[in-house]
């Protein structure tokens, strides 16, 4: 698709238009604050002091991140093949049996580090099974993929509260979640890295996960713009017409790109059942896949942007709570708000500023927009 | 006797249950008809359940409720299409955006205005909108069967109800028998033609947008003023995207649109009803398996194995004028 704007220098199109968008976006949630009837800026301080001001605030902070870097991946990488994977959050719900079924056989005999992998492999493998069906639909039936992973998210939803009512729930308890697990399937803490740079952490949940889900940036990094599968993703996502040209299967590639997003979003499982909670419970997902939408959108798709936007989210959600500590007229659906406007200005509405930056550049130098210096002469 | 008053009941209830689906059904055909894919009825629903209970609730009348609904979805809808028309940003990226903005700010300008947790305060007599008996229901209630039916099933319900399925047969007037619904079906599939034709392509598409906003704020409207006696936290409760199955169902006509809704309606009424009750042969059927079941059938429908479900073929794709 040919987009009908002139080109701008890279820095601007990466670094200052996604950073335009998200001011404005933050610009609109001052105002909501304001309705309500707080300060923004102070409501702007708490939040980040609450993120970054203590060591154990910095904990919490990478804690959700990590959660955010697995979604945020899942969704970037379908966005590289054109596709709109909008069911990560369906993925990862679907992947906590996984870790469920690996936790509650091999807690009590393995240690973590032989658990961890297998769970890693267990969550991965569901999430792109999970995956794998609106693909194969999207490729072969032609239904759209945005509609049926829409679909697999509830069907999943039900299916898993099923389960934790039914066979997961253990005998005579009440509340719809697994037993805990043992020492076996619990990943060890992370807190000693910041504990390293002086700062102090009481007790928080962040664990080594947060490493797979940096590996795993990289990881993506490496699939996407280094090898040959990559090439043919992003090529199918320029132009399907392009790559059936060129041989590629367009089957093949949508159903291999789908089962990776799956993958990917499937692994956020670990960090919240694993690595904090000790058992997998009701809506332990929580509208992570969501987040990941924006995640992935902030980030312009590249694992570089989507680790930074998701710390970016990650300190929205530390950050938020303290905010709903001392301010109780703003709760935790703050973020859902914020969450929608930068989804709204960084990804429906990122034209918006795109033409007046343009003429801005084009008025101070009309190299750098790519026109030519003769402007004068007319087409 | 007692199973017709069963069967008369679970009729009944899927009435009811179907109402807020047909309504956001049929907003979302109009949207979608005209090229816009639209996964933001949900929070467009919501939005509009929260200003009309919230504006009864303070002028202490249903219709200013109603009319807040309608103009705060319509807002939400003039958003969508200031993202997906003026600027031609993703339809279902801007979808989504609106379904968070909804859900969120729902529930801080509720805790902010009314300081109940993010509910609205209880909505009195006339601050709701209370069934309507139809003229001449009570003379026959005691006529049996079809006098039953009458006073039992088709009376009773609130005026929403009532206009919503009077919107099925406008629908189908609008879009098959009018000047604005052929250009409406056009534009969805080919809009250069229509732009060809000297009409423009972007007012086509608010106006149709203008018909969502409408009909998302009515079937906000419905839940929380008449189906509920208030506003509660996220009481959609994913019925947006129900209604988005129920769309892709009817294959985008108004007619099975309604049959769409009340099958989807039914389901419902009879996983609240079978709750636990084991049926015969089958044995007990989960509740969540009858939850899921919409979802279940609309994934069956759209790969094609029960006839086939063509969407409006401009759909999705913002139209970028030639030059």
């Amino acid at each position: 698709m040919s987009t009908p704007y002139a080109k701008l220098p890279a820095w601007a199109d990466y670094g200052l238009i996604p950073l335009i968008n998200l001011a404005v976006a933050f610009i609109v949630a001052g105002f909501v604050v304001l309705l309500v009837g707080e300060n923004p800026f102070r409501a702007a301080a708490i939040l980040v002091e609450g993120a970054f001001g203590r060591g154990q605030g910095i904990a919490f902070t990478l804690y959700y991140a990590t959660t955010f870097i697995f979604t945020g991946l899942s969704v970037a990488v379908a966005v590289h093949c054109g596709l709109f994977n909008i069911g990560t959050e369906g993925q990862a719900y679907i992947a906590g049996l996984g870790v469920a079924v690996v936790c509650l056989t091999f807690d009590a005999t393995l240690p973590w580090w032989l658990t961890f992998p297998l769970a890693t492999l267990a969550a991965a493998a569901m999430g792109a099974l999970w995956a794998l069906l609106p693909a194969y639909l999207q490729a072969k039936r032609g239904s759209h993929i945005v509609i049926t992973t829409i679909m697999f998210n509830f069907i999943a939803a039900s299916i898993m509260v099923y389960l934790l009512v039914g066979m997961l729930k253990p005998v005579g308890s009440m509340a719809p979640q697994t037993r805990i697990f043992l020492e076996g399937a619990q990943l060890p803490k992370l807190n000693w890295v910041i504990e390293l740079f002086g700062a102090r952490v009481r007790s928080a949940p962040l664990n080594i996960s947060f490493l797979l889900a940096l590996l795993m940036a990289f990881l993506t990094w490496v699939l996407i713009w280094r090898t040959r599968l990559g090439y043919e993703i992003r090529t199918y996502g320029h132009s399907p017409k392009a790559a059936r040209y060129a041989g590629i299967s367009e089957t093949r590639i949508i159903i291999i790109t789908m089962m990776i997003s799956g993958a990917l979003g499937g692994m956020m499982a670990l960090n919240p059942t694993m690595g904090d909670q000790h058992n997998v419970a009701i809506d332990f997902v929580s509208g992570a896949g969501f987040v990941g939408i924006a995640v992935a959108l902030m980030g312009r798709s590249h694992p570089v942007g989507i680790v930074l936007a998701a710390i970016l989210f990650g300190m929205l959600y530390q950050g938020g709570a303290e905010l709903a500590f001392e301010m109780p007229a703003i709760s935790r659906d703050m973020i859902v708000i914020i969450q929608g406007l930068v989804i709204l200005f960084a990804g429906a509405l990122e034209h918006m500023f795109r033409p007046s930056i343009q003429a801005l550049f084009a008025s101070f130098s009309p190299k750098s927009v790519g026109m030519a210096a003769a402007k004068g002469k007319g087409a | 006797m007692d199973i017709f008053n069963i069967i008369i009941q679970t009729l009944d209830s899927t009435l009811r249950l179907s109402v807020p689906l047909l309504l956001a059904c049929l907003a979302g055909l109009y949207s979608e008809r005209s090229g816009i894919f639209d996964i933001g009825l949900e929070g467009k629903m919501l939005v509009g359940a929260f200003a009309g209970a919230a504006a009864a609730s303070v002028f202490h009348s249903a219709f200013i409720g109603l009319g807040m609904a309608i103009l705060i979805s319509i807002s939400f809808a003039m958003i969508h299409g200031f993202a997906s028309i003026t600027h031609r940003g993703n339809q279902i990226v801007s979808g989504v955006a609106i379904n968070f903005i909804a859900a969120g700010s729902t529930v801080i300008l509720g805790q902010a205005w009314f300081q109940q947790g993010g509910r609205t305060p209880a909505l009195a007599e006339g601050e709701r909108f209370s069934p309507i008996t139809l003229p001449g229901a009570d003379a026959v209630k005691d006529v049996p069967v079809l006098g039953h039916l009458y006073s039992e099933l088709l009376s009773g319900h609130s005026l929403i109800a009532y206009i919503a399925f009077a919107m099925v047969p406008i629908t189908w007037w609008v879009l098959y028998r009018t000047r604005f619904g052929l250009r409406l079906r056009a534009v969805g599939e080919n809009p250069a033609a229509v732009d060809t034709a000297g009409i423009s392509v972007t007012w086509l598409r608010y106006r149709a947008l203008l018909c969502t906003g409408v009909l998302t704020g009515l079937a906000g409207a419905y839940l929380s003023m008449t189906q509920n006696g208030g506003f509660v936290k996220d009481m959609t409760a994913g019925k947006g995207y129900i209604a988005l199955a129920a769309l892709i169902f009817a294959k985008w006509k108004p007619v099975n649109a309604m049959f769409a809704c009340l099958l989807f309606g039914f389901l419902d009424a009879l996983a609240i009803r079978l709750q636990g009750t084991p049926l015969p042969i089958i044995g007990k059927v989960p509740v969540q398996f009858m939850q899921a079941l919409p979802y279940i059938l609309t994934v069956v429908l759209l790969a094609g194995f029960i006839g086939k479900a063509i969407p409006p073929r401009a759909g999705g794709v913002p139209y970028v004028k030639e030059r």
